[in-house]
């Protein structure tokens, strides 16, 4: 599908800051706030804005949040090849994300739990066990350094002179 | 004891030094400031640029370089300025590198002035033109420009100020603090007025990168007869955010930069070596990847600009449209404040910190410098305090 320039440099903004206003948007584009809103309308009907979400520094708050990323090795199934496996694995809300990758597995998937425990009881009980699956490998996530683009942990301190010519 | 207003030399004593130097000191101890009055790139050098220094010195390779710099950055230079602009400078000849923009403007001027010289420059301009002219024992000779001109230099005001001791113009565009640009039409009507003439244009185009608007920069020395009488100074510090390197070049016809080379050798020897890596890996993947680096720095500054322009009219702050550098000018006479008055209550009631326009001329009394090389959150935070300070003070 083809997008205009408004679309991109929208998505482009928003995918930065999603609390930015059409009315700063407009601004920052050229364009009338009411155009711009039109066309986030546009691109959340369309599905191609899904969602708006926090980016989560979570080593600040104090809960017990575990993260694991899991690699699947799977037998593809005739005529369905991965997807319907996928959308099994899909269906437990421990799950975050699933991805089908190239390399040597097949599909990544995310999982939170609140400790190691129910993470590796939910590899065994239920990820290893749907019928395809050939084998696992679980990887506990120990420290975040950047998501999504952003560096996690200490703010980057501007190091620069206070005034400048 | 050492009478030292007798070992001084009075020339340097009577330079002012800058009001801005308040600014500086406040704002060390206001830790919650937001600072649009920074003139460099907020933006770190790409980590591939520094990269090539670092390896630089892990292969030792650390010694002095030519006086001219190196012959890879020299040859780099010269077809970035071909194919960038047109112009054609011979790296052996005619390229110096230098330790920023600023070393060129001193070598620039150092070469051709004698006491008594006049060198006309725009008013507002950067802080360094007029106190380096006097350095050198000349008459630094300001060209007002204005806002309903979009602050560009008029022909028929250079050509009034035009005498037989003029020497050279001083034409940095685009513009620092105006955001101000030339656009070849206007650099036709000022080559219009210098050619025929003995005046040399020394040509600042550290923001050549840095244009708005479909405007690309074009270069005074590809206009038709200004080739022989423009000295091009650039650098790498506003294109590819590498002010701390110190890293730039001048340009210009044989004779002048064989002098200027002169008092480069004999003063600074070259410029520092790791930067001059650092800017020749700029150059070479800035041309692999079709200046993707810039570009990306670009269209964030563009964003902020828009947002600037568009939120400061809208507060009612005549503001014209920037087309180059990253800064604008609005016109804030409307307050009836000046502008050090109102940069100095701006600062220590909201707390962020602008410059007066008259830091750079006293035609910049009347408007404020606002830099955009701040992040946008601190852009949006500092227009919200410039909302409630012009509601408190009527403007």
């Amino acid at each position: 599908m083809e997008h205009s320039t408004m679309e991109l440099q929208i998505l482009d903004i928003l995918c930065e800051d999603a609390r930015m206003t059409p009315e700063k948007i407009a601004a920052m584009i050229g364009e009338t706030p009411e155009k711009v809103a039109e066309c986030i309308e546009k691109l959340e009907n369309d599905d191609i804005i899904i969602k708006y979400r926090t980016l989560v520094d979570w080593e600040k708050v104090d809960d017990n949040k575990v993260e694991a990323w899991i690699e699947v090795r799977v037998s593809p199934q005739k005529n369905e090849g991965f997807d319907m496996i996928a959308k099994r694995i899909t269906a437990y809300p421990e799950v975050r994300s699933v991805y089908l990758m190239s390399g040597g597995y097949d599909l990544m998937v995310r999982i939170e739990g609140t400790n190691l425990k129910n993470v590796a009881m939910f590899v065994a009980k239920h990820l290893s066990t749907i019928d395809g699956v050939i084998s696992t490998a679980t990887h506990f996530l120990l420290k975040s350094y950047k998501r999504d683009g952003v560096i996690i942990g200490e703010h980057k301190k501007d190091t620069r002179e206070v005034v400048a010519w | 004891m050492v009478n030292y207003d007798r070992i001084l030399n009075q020339r340097i004593v009577d330079i002012k030094p800058s009001g801005i130097r308040k600014y500086f000191d406040i704002l060390s101890e206001m830790k919650d400031a937001i600072s649009l009055s920074i003139g460099e790139p907020d933006f770190d050098t790409p980590w591939h640029i520094s990269d090539a220094a670092i390896t630089r010195i892990e292969n030792g390779a650390t010694h002095y370089t030519g006086n001219r710099g190196t012959p890879a950055l020299r040859r780099q230079i010269s077809m970035y300025l071909s194919e960038r602009y047109g112009v054609e400078y011979d790296p052996a000849t005619q390229i110096t590198v230098t330790i920023g923009a600023s070393e060129g403007i001193d070598l620039a001027l150092r070469a051709i002035l004698s006491p008594g010289d006049e060198v006309i420059i725009p008013d507002p301009a950067y802080v360094s033109y007029l106190p380096v002219v006097t350095m050198c024992g000349g008459k630094a000779v300001p060209l007002r420009t204005f806002e309903k001109d979009e602050f560009r230099m008029r022909p028929d005001a250079l050509r009034a100020l035009i005498t037989d001791k003029t020497k050279a113009v001083i034409f940095p565009y685009p513009n620092n603090p105006t955001g101000a640009i030339m656009e070849k039409e206007d650099l036709e009507g000022i080559a219009e007025v210098l050619r025929g003439t003995q005046i040399m244009v020394i040509s600042d185009e550290i923001y050549s990168e840095l244009t708005y608007g479909g405007k690309d920069h074009v270069s005074i020395a590809s206009i038709d007869g200004m080739y022989e009488r423009t000295i091009l100074l650039n650098g790498f510090s506003k294109s590819f955010a590498m002010t701390g390197w110190r890293v730039g070049y001048l340009c210009g016809p044989k004779p002048l930069v064989d002098q200027m080379v002169k008092i480069h050798q004999f003063t600074i020897l070259c410029a520092p070596v790791m930067g001059q890596a650092a800017a020749t890996a700029a150059l070479i993947s800035a041309r692999d990847d079709d200046y993707e680096d810039v570009h990306r720095m670009k269209r964030t500054y563009d964003i902020r600009r828009r947002l600037l322009v568009s939120e400061l009219r809208r507060m009612g702050l005549p503001c014209f449209e920037p087309r180059g550098a990253f800064y604008v000018f609005p016109n804030i006479s409307g307050t009836g404040m000046t502008s050090e008055k109102f940069c100095d209550a701006f600062l220590m009631e909201e707390h962020v910190a602008c410059i007066p326009g008259t830091a750079f001329g006293e035609s910049g009394e009347g408007f404020i410098r606002i830099s955009y090389a701040a992040a946008t959150k601190n852009i949006e935070k500092a227009l919200e305090k410039m909302q409630a300070f012009l509601k408190r003070h009527g403007g």
